[in-house]
């Protein structure tokens, strides 16, 4: 048994349950015993903090490599600007200019030019924040206001973590920055509400967990007894329910005071443990 | 001189695109022979990102010394800049009026963009 385990909690709709349902399943791993680290990779807007309000101990900036161009050794070929596919950088009437907040980093433009003239220099996208939640670890990225690109941070959110399970919070969508924060994972559970506009995103995130080949479950929240949309769905797809959470109110006045159901509300310790041993299980570790 | 307006077609009569980096058509007119081109930006119009600059890279290719369009964000503006490219926003009607507006003098030359950047 390898003795690294990642479980992503992802969703294709926002706000479907995702930091409940990936801080209550870290909580479940320390009480089990488990060494556990917690991954808010929605640098975003991570709010995993407000349900585990951990003690942060230590805290750096990440950043971009950005180019930056010698004009002494320029010879205005305008090579860099062919091979950028962002327009960061530009050879424009023999003047280079460059466009920081469009460059993603991958020092192409320095790779090709002929006469050595660009050089790298970080620019810091964010920060990551680092403690301890009781017996979890905690990390989360925080992406500074104004920055478009967030997966370079989540990558170093994700390269945190410790050596046992980690859970990683996934942003919400089926782009870029959730393709970097469950790359690499060893499980992902998606979380959905049964709802059309639930069900409708939930098709388009198991199409991308499938791409990925990542094995994967669905986690209902909010789950009606009458309501089957999200069964129908599964069955359809030959993908498996590991929880149905109950619309309960509880649950949404415990969210509201920063609690959450696993601690807050009577119950809902044994599904979140139930659903850490069957994730676990299915995730053969 | 030749003059760059941005256009939602291929002639003189087609309407002045707002658009400057996403703008459908370049017409390149040559204020001495009054002769134009028409160059497609059709690469552009899809771009995820950096339309404008690339749109400031292609008309200073062609040897464009002003340009004529609606708006002009801040990186095209800059672009536009390095490349030595005069900018005359506020353009309306069909390129041909809007050519008609810059020699009259009614079109003031920017300086700087007149919009927001739609992006980073």
């Amino acid at each position: 048994m390898s003795p690294k385990l990642t479980i992503a909690v992802a969703s294709g709709k926002g706000g479907t349950g995702k930091t409940t349902v990936s801080a209550s399943l870290s909580c479940a791993a320390a009480d089990a015993g488990y060494k556990v680290a917690y991954l808010d990779c929605d640098v975003e807007e991570p709010n995993g903090h407000l349900f585990l309000k951990p003690e942060i101990d230590c805290r750096h900036l990440v950043g971009i490599p950005v180019p930056v161009v010698d004009q002494k050794k320029c010879v205005a070929c305008g090579a860099c600007g062919q091979i950028c596919q962002y327009s960061a950088i530009v050879c424009i009437n023999k003047n280079i200019l460059t466009f920081d907040k469009m460059c993603h980093g991958c020092g192409g433009c320095a790779l090709v030019c002929p006469a050595g003239a660009i050089t790298e220099k970080s620019r810091s996208i964010g920060s990551i924040e680092g403690g301890s939640a009781g017996r979890i670890s905690f990390y989360h990225g925080n992406l500074f206001v104004g920055e478009a690109f967030s997966p370079p941070l989540i990558r170093a959110v994700r390269s945190t973590g410790c050596n046992g399970l980690n859970i990683v919070d996934a942003p919400p969508g089926t782009s870029c920055p959730v393709i970097s924060a469950i790359k690499g994972a060893d499980y992902v559970l998606l979380v959905t509400e049964p709802t059309p506009f639930g069900i409708n995103d939930l098709d388009i995130a198991a199409g991308m967990v499938k791409e990925l080949g990542i094995p994967h479950a669905v986690v209902v929240n909010r789950h009606d007894p009458d309501n089957t949309l999200a069964r129908d769905f599964c069955r359809d797809r030959g993908i498996k329910i590991l929880a149905e959470i109950p619309d309960d109110r509880r649950i949404a006045e415990a969210y509201s005071r920063g609690a959450l159901p696993y601690s807050a509300v009577p119950g809902y310790r044994e599904l979140f443990k139930e659903l850490l041993i069957s994730a676990v299980k299915e995730a053969k570790w | 001189m030749k003059v760059a307006v941005t256009s939602m077609g291929q002639n003189m009569e087609s309407k002045v695109d707002p658009r400057f980096g996403r703008a459908n058509w370049f017409i390149l007119f040559n204020t001495e022979t009054a002769e134009y081109e028409v160059v497609s930006n059709e690469q552009n119009l899809n771009a995820g990102q950096g339309a404008g600059i690339q749109s400031a890279e292609i008309i200073s290719r062609n040897g464009v010394e002003a340009l004529i369009t609606g708006n002009c964000g801040p990186k095209a503006f800059k672009a536009l800049g390095a490349a030595g490219i005069q900018v005359y926003c506020g353009a309306e009607g069909t390129v041909a009026e809007a050519l008609e507006s810059f020699k009259s003098g009614k079109l003031e030359k920017a300086s700087g963009a007149n919009v927001e950047a739609h992006w980073a």
